[in-house]
């Protein structure tokens, strides 16, 4: 079966994530060998999500950790007491 | 070789009475909650407020942890109740919707740029791409924005970001793909402009 490109854009993160039903994968795969435009937005959302896992080296403010941890610790004392 | 983690001991532990504990339970976990925070709430002081009243509720709220999520996911949606009533509150004039739009299932046509099988490293060193994507990630409707960090930043699994999120399956992944698509329409065509040296095909 030949699907056309609005159905393979449905299908782009399911690719990605590697969710598709087999058959679907083989029509979106076959889809992709000869469709150039499906394969650059393929291509464009997964570096999308390349750049995004960079997103994910992420620093905290400084001194966040400190007040944070006195926060908690003034919490645990009013609990005790 | 790092002590493994036992969280539910933890937890046990801190409800006994060793409240210390949660100083070292909740610390593999506060890039993430200021991280989710500041990604909904887009200032760094507001973040950082609404980051310490979560881990606060975390600590108060500890004996009706299940132990069905992991207490991570647990953590996750508190923090996102968290921001989410103060954007509630903060933007209660210019108010952003909560709701499914109706065109959920709605079809937007994807920014196209062709011959751009991978990154070149000069554009992603370049701190341009990471403001650009941030800002397309933040302009994301709230219900796409969430759904996009907790799968495509934290990494959570389908599962846990249905359940931190209190929703389907299947909402998750019509959103995530939404989500997806909204960025590359929005952030092809961007893209293509700061690595100009390659060919480009403009949509249409």
């Amino acid at each position: 079966m030949v699907i056309e490109c609005k159905h393979v854009w449905e299908h782009i993160s399911g690719y990605l994530d590697q969710t598709l039903p087999p058959d679907v994968l083989e029509q979106v795969q076959k889809h992709l060998e000869h469709c150039e435009i499906c394969s650059a937005i393929l291509d464009s959302t997964r570096n999308i999500l390349i750049l995004t896992a960079d997103e994910r080296v992420f620093e905290l403010p400084l001194g966040f950790s400190k007040r944070l941890h006195a926060r908690l610790a003034e919490e645990i004392r009013g609990m005790e007491h | 070789m790092a002590m493994e983690r036992d969280e539910s001991r933890m937890i046990v532990a801190i409800l006994a009475g060793d409240a210390q504990l949660f100083h070292e339970l909740i610390r593999p976990y506060e890039r993430r909650v200021y991280a989710m925070a500041l990604s909904f709430l887009r200032n760094e002081a507001d973040a950082e407020d609404a980051a310490q009243e979560a881990f606060l509720k975390a600590f108060r709220n500890l004996a009706s942890f299940r132990g069905d999520a992991k207490f991570g996911t647990w953590l996750v949606s508190i923090t996102l109740n968290e921001a989410r009533s103060r954007i509630r509150r903060r933007d209660s004039i210019k108010m952003e919707s909560l709701d499914e739009p109706e065109d959920e299932q709605g079809q937007s046509l994807p920014a196209l740029l062709r011959d751009w099988k991978e990154i070149p490293s000069e554009v992603l060193e370049r701190k341009e791409v990471r403001f650009l994507l941030q800002k397309a990630i933040t302009a994301l409707p709230l219900i796409y924005r969430e759904v996009f960090r907790l799968r495509d930043v934290e990494e959570l699994s389908v599962n846990e970001t249905a359940q931190a999120l209190g929703i389907s399956i299947s909402s998750v992944k019509v959103r995530l793909h939404r989500a997806r698509m909204m960025l590359q329409k929005n952030l092809a065509p961007q893209l293509k402009q700061l690595a100009p040296k390659r060919r480009w095909l403009a949509w249409s």
